[in-house]
């Protein structure tokens, strides 16, 4: 494949020790996802889709198995190169938002910028075009509290691009929204993922998000269940609907 | 390359300063609890002080007024002490106060989890979230130090005055009162400080998946 991989992984399990019984999350996973596609991941509640999500974004390390990203292997990063890795390649976001309640929206999305050592005014001026980007201009001396759902969703979108990251990881983006400010955010995260060739990946079970994934994985009781190209996709979603 | 992750100390007080305004009352209590206990502290060392004062002048009758007092002056002395029961009575209040901030630093951290693991995902280090607990209990501290010790002093002060009489203006010992004053601001300080040590530490130990955590 001449496509670049951005996140490889190759058969990760994970086992969470509960004291008496053991819990094997996930049962062997591999996985290719090539640059600056949309990428969902999709699955019960229990298969095992946080938990590898998790991995991806370097926040939980694998029991066996390795998670690389651009091809480093991040068990093997120490805490200071972690921390570079989730600053300036990944950017987050959360189903609960979790912007800095004490900070307006315009210091949430500078905030990753003062950690990548961004002078003040470079990230000021970036943080306002952020927020214009995503359509929240006038809005950047708010209060996270002052805003919408939808809004903070967005706030949150613009500090996930804050380091222009290579990866966007979406946990439940839509999980917290109605339906019409989830498919604004959605679209939004598509055309981010268009114009600037981030990658983005996403857990969910809303079947919204299927119409704009290039790629869909599911994952059921531990292992890639299978992955769908767009292609397949429609047909499959058209079934399903009719 | 070096992977080089900052927060200038400049952003680390304005976010600390941020966090005690936002959450202004629960801090004012916080501090309250120190107020307290370095206002005891302040008192006590500066009475000793005044009446330390009067004793040096070696004039009988302001010894048998400060016996009047309750003073334990033995024949002979020329200086007073603090009596064991004063310095345990000043030490338990201290442990006391110690307790109390450990405990309302604990529900800080706990309160904030969800932030402290976002700030985690958006890259920062332990030691940044050690710096900004550390920070908000420098400020909380220096305040309430200060308050409590120029509270403390100013009703040693006063209590001497109604004690003793308005004779004792002219014998207050200013550079001693000055040095038990700034004793109790230091040590005022450092009680905050001790206290944040092990939220900030478990704070900054949180692992940055808490952040995905759904549930509050």
């Amino acid at each position: 494949m001449s496509e670049k991989l951005i996140v490889r992984v190759t058969g990760v399990t994970k086992d969470f020790d509960l004291g008496k019984i053991v819990v094997k999350v996930l049962k062997g996973i591999d996985l290719e996802i090539e640059t600056g596609k949309y990428i969902s991941i999709m699955g019960p509640s229990g298969s095992g889709k946080s938990t590898l999500f998790n991995m991806i974004g370097g926040l939980d390390k694998p029991t066996k198995g390795k998670v690389f990203i651009d091809e480093v292997d991040i068990a093997q990063l120490d805490a200071y190169e972690l921390a570079w890795l989730r600053c300036r390649k990944i950017g987050y976001i959360f189903q609960t938002f979790n912007l800095i309640p004490v900070m307006t929206a315009l210091e949430n999305v500078t905030l990753p910028m003062t950690f990548a050592g961004m002078p003040s005014e470079t990230a000021v001026s970036r943080g306002m075009k952020l927020l214009s980007q995503v359509g929240l201009e006038g809005r950047h001396a708010h209060k996270p509290a002052e805003l919408s759902g939808g809004q903070q969703q967005r706030v949150a979108v613009a500090r996930a691009l804050a380091n222009s990251p290579s990866i966007i990881l979406a946990d439940e983006p839509t999980g917290n929204l109605d339906l019409s400010t989830g498919e604004e955010i959605i679209a939004l995260l598509k055309q981010l993922s268009q114009e600037q060739g981030t990658t983005v990946i996403s857990a969910t079970h809303d079947f919204k998000m299927l119409n704009v994934s290039d790629q869909v994985i599911w994952i059921r009781d531990g292992r890639v269940d299978k992955i769908q190209e767009r292609t397949e996709l429609e047909i499959h979603t058209g079934g399903m609907s009719s | 390359m070096r992977r080089l992750i900052v927060l200038p100390w400049k952003k680390s007080i304005e976010i600390a300063y941020k966090s005690i305004r936002a959450r202004f009352f629960r801090s004012l209590i916080t501090t309250l609890t120190l107020v307290l206990a370095v206002s005891f502290l302040a008192f006590s060392q500066v009475s000793i002080d005044i009446a330390d004062n009067m004793l040096a002048t070696g004039d009988p009758s302001l010894c048998q007024m400060l016996m009047r007092c309750g003073y334990d002056i033995l024949p002979g002395d020329t200086s007073l002490a603090a009596s064991p029961k004063q310095r345990w009575i000043i030490t338990l209040s201290l442990l006391v106060c110690v307790v109390g901030i450990i405990n309302a630093q604990l529900m800080s951290v706990t309160e904030r989890f969800r932030e402290i693991g976002t700030m985690k995902c958006l890259g920062a280090l332990d030691r940044f979230i050690v710096r900004i607990f550390v920070m908000e209990a420098a400020m909380q501290g220096f305040a309430g130090a200060l308050v409590g010790a120029v509270v403390g002093a100013i009703s040693a002060f006063l209590a001497a005055l109604l004690r003793f009489g308005p004779d004792t203006i002219n014998l207050l010992p200013w550079q001693a009162i000055f040095l038990s004053t700034l004793i109790a601001l230091v040590t005022g300080i450092s009680l905050s400080l001790l206290g944040v040590l092990y939220p900030a530490i478990m704070a900054a130990r949180m692992q940055p998946v808490e952040a995905m955590r759904v549930e509050q």
